[in-house]
């Protein structure tokens, strides 16, 4: 409805009441287990379902368009920079993709007071970086026409 | 009995503050801290920037990069394409200043983490068409989030901006704005030296073509509400392009982007009968469209006026035809890559209707119609452009300043700058935010000045959907149904029906008239009054509220600048029946507008477009 959530792996911790970007996923004040208070502003994200620590949330594609007996879950590893997903088709085939989603550590990059400030260039055209980062051929200027 | 009353005022303080953590937001936050090291910046998100804005759940392409490292493409040339696209009219300053700019945000991007496929025999990125080049996005949010997390002194989650705050002895200064947390109910007054606007664009002003559960499923995010517009209309910056509204063809329901389908994996899209029928009509086109029918590539919006033209004649469905393009292992993985990392709900469309791409094709669809200002439109404020580039009268100080003094905007905001995506975004909130920070240390002695008066009506009229459902619920026994308040998802039900009827919407194939849309404004205004009985339960549905209050003044920006353009100027995206034809005579400019909160009326104008790129 698109998300759910599976009351007997639910701990109600919350994470994904914090990451929601739709603001729907919230606490039920009697079972003190999250749950989609309004599914029609779902956009099937899936940032909560990434978020969940104990795996407890799954989608359950659009009622108006989806007929039951599929599933579409995912595994995000971040410390291992990757995603995978397993597709399961109504009539049971099954697929299974992993895709990369980070180069780097999270947490590494640096932050823009850490590079030396170049004052003067506050009145160009210049942002922070060029034109070093645009690494144009042949020290090409900033087109300007 | 208030409710208001019992809600604590926080004020906080700061040189810049920012509306909106998406991909412009978090831009400016990284800029902005580069250049104004000992600034006060602060970023304010209605949801959690780790996943907040249109690229909440990731992206599996970058759809603005010039590739001028290898003489791929230059930015005259980015403007001369988003020109054609646009039937003629972008602020061409603004697009070559992003141009000139982005590949150093892609660069960066990369530097940080973001995974960028290569092309092997290349050694180049590899591009899904002319400006595309494929990524690896599944946390392409998280990064550019983490680079603003290193960048603002404060970010403010979970804290729904409702208005923004004029200085009080000065009515076209910007000096503040005011919201409440969704979590606790405290009402917040930022108080800055300069503002910019990042937020979002706007779902659900039309009727969705889905109609249940599935209206969460609308091709851009249902969290994107239209602040990006509402904020800057209320306080009176001018306004342009907001009747540009965008329809875009999709895979059918699931909304999944075709793009990576056409341009990379070279799929065509046919009728039910197997024809190819994008150029069919051409002649019919050129006669009211005129000589842009020839542009290369065929611009979006008439590449939907064809599938229209063909829907009306019965020949669809339309089909996509992903069977013939996925012959190699790696062609199967693109395809499912570039739905898994960006749309997961096309993903459950096949599965649940047992369509395996591989072996059968997919329907395709036009979306119900959203206003944006960072794809293929630009609907958004009026912008002061950069020192070198802008012609004087798209000039009057900082660049991408509004035309309230300190208040600046990126992203879905400015508008006039089709094409930007995310890295043009992302982009666009840097140069806003270098901007910024020169117009703070310009003006070192301002100290902004609010109006306490006018704060303590705004706390009232925000808080009071809570208070009327407290008076209200009490005539009836229970359920949804009072005569004395509706709740905010009605109010967008029948916004919904307002505009999908009457403007444009998907019901009357895009097609809208004079009177109709007379009749819009009409009901708008009723809608308009209604807002004053809006009822929420809650802090989530007075989350809800403020996101129509947002949606209506959008909606009704777009409606008025509609009826002032008589022609029709993006065939595919809306119709005006009583101006069928492409009129360059006499539209060849731009229609702006400014809303007056003393008089509570909209002065319409036009302004030229100057072409600035041969």
């Amino acid at each position: 409805m698109p998300t759910f959530v599976d009351i007997s792996i639910c701990d109600g911790c919350g994470k994904c009441v914090e990451v929601c970007p739709s603001d729907i996923m919230h606490i039920d004040k009697k079972l003190r287990r999250a749950y989609n208070i309004e599914p029609d502003y779902c956009w099937e994200c899936y940032s909560c379902v990434k978020a969940c620590p104990q795996h407890a949330i799954d989608m359950r594609g659009y009622a108006d368009f989806c007929p039951l007996g599929h599933a579409l879950t995912v595994l995000r590893e971040p410390e291992k920079g990757r995603v995978s997903w397993r597709v399961k088709y109504r009539n049971g085939s099954i697929k299974n993709f992993t895709f990369p989603i980070r180069t780097t550590p999270f947490g590494s990059i640096k932050p823009p007071d850490s590079f030396p400030f170049r004052e003067d260039e506050l009145n160009s055209q210049l942002l922070s970086h060029e034109p070093e980062y645009l690494k144009l051929p042949a020290r090409q200027e900033v087109s300007s026409k | 009995m208030s409710m208001r009353t019992s809600k604590s005022t926080r004020l906080v303080d700061s040189d810049l503050l920012i509306i909106g953590g998406g991909m412009a937001g978090c831009g400016a936050a990284y800029e902005a801290r580069y250049w104004g090291r000992k600034l006060k910046i602060v970023v304010v998100e209605k949801a959690n920037i780790e996943r907040s804005g249109a690229v909440a759940m990731g992206l599996s392409a970058i759809n603005c990069y010039m590739g001028m490292r290898w003489n791929e493409n230059t930015p005259e040339d980015f403007v001369r394409y988003t020109r054609s696209d646009l039937m003629g009219l972008v602020r061409e300053d603004l697009v070559l200043d992003i141009a000139r700019h982005v590949d150093s945000t892609v660069h960066l991007f990369e530097e940080w983490g973001l995974p960028i496929i290569y092309d092997e025999k290349t050694g180049r990125y590899k591009r899904e068409g002319r400006w595309q080049i494929l990524i690896h996005g599944e946390s392409y949010k998280p990064i550019v989030a983490e680079a603003a997390q290193k960048s603002a002194s404060e970010i403010y989650n979970r804290i729904m901006v409702t208005h923004l705050l004029r200085d009080a002895s000065d009515k076209n200064r910007i000096a503040g704005a005011a919201g409440f947390s969704v979590r606790d109910g405290t009402f917040y007054v930022f108080r800055a030296k300069a503002v910019i606007v990042s937020a979002g664009g706007a779902t659900h002003v039309y009727r969705p073509k889905s109609v249940g559960e599935g209206a969460g499923r609308t091709w851009y995010a249902p969290w994107s509400t239209g602040s990006a517009y509402a904020l800057l209309i209320r306080v009176g910056a001018t306004m342009t392009q907001m009747e540009n509204r965008l329809v875009v063809t999709r895979f059918k329901d699931g909304y999944g982007p075709v793009g990576a389908w056409f341009l990379a994996l070279k799929a065509v899209a046919r009728n039910a009968y197997g024809e190819d029928y994008e150029r069919k009509y051409v002649e019919q086109q050129r006669e009211l469209y005129g000589s842009y029918v020839d542009a290369k590539p065929f611009p979006t919006c008439l590449r939907n006026d064809s599938m229209l033209r063909e829907l009306k004649a019965g020949k669809g469905p339309i089909y996509i035809h992903t069977e013939q393009v996925l012959d190699t292992k790696e062609k199967e993985e693109l395809g499912w890559e570039d739905f898994l990392d960006m749309t997961m709900s096309q993903s459950i469309v096949w599965a649940s209707q047992n369509i395996d791409p591989k072996t059968t094709p997919s329907e395709l669809q036009t979306s119900e119609p959203y206003i944006m200002g960072s794809h293929a439109t630009c609907s958004g404020a009026w912008a002061s452009g950069p020192d070198d580039i802008s012609p004087e009268q798209y000039k009057w100080g900082y660049n991408r300043m509004t035309t309230v003094k300190g208040l600046f905007g990126a992203g879905d905001t400015i508008g006039g700058s089709a094409h930007k995506f995310s890295s043009g975004s992302f982009t666009e909130g840097r140069l806003a935010a270098k901007a910024a920070v020169k117009y703070i240390l310009d003006n070192s002695e301002y100290r902004p000045q609010l109006d306490n008066n006018g704060i303590e009506s705004i706390k009232e009229e925000v808080f009071k959907p809570l208070e009327n459902y407290e008076v209200g619920k009490n005539k009836i026994v229970a359920g949804t149904v009072s005569p004395l308040y509706i709740y905010p998802n009605q109010g967008v039900v029948r916004l919904e029906k307002i505009m999908d009827e009457y403007a444009g919407g998907w019901s009357t194939m895009y097609m809208t008239n004079e009177f109709m849309l007379n009749r819009a404004l009409e009901l708008l205004r009723f809608l308009k009054e209604d807002l004053a009985s809006i009822a929420a339960q809650d802090l989530h549905q007075l989350q809800r509220a403020w996101e129509l209050h947002h949606r209506l003044w959008t909606a009704e920006a777009v409606v008025r600048h509609t009826l002032f353009r008589k022609e029709t100027r993006w065939p595919g995206y809306y119709y005006r029946a009583d101006y069928p034809k492409l009129d360059d005579d006499n539209w060849h400019v731009f229609v702006n507008s400014k809303y007056d909160s003393d008089s509570n009326s909209w002065t319409i104008t036009t302004a030229p477009v100057i072409h600035i790129v041969k």
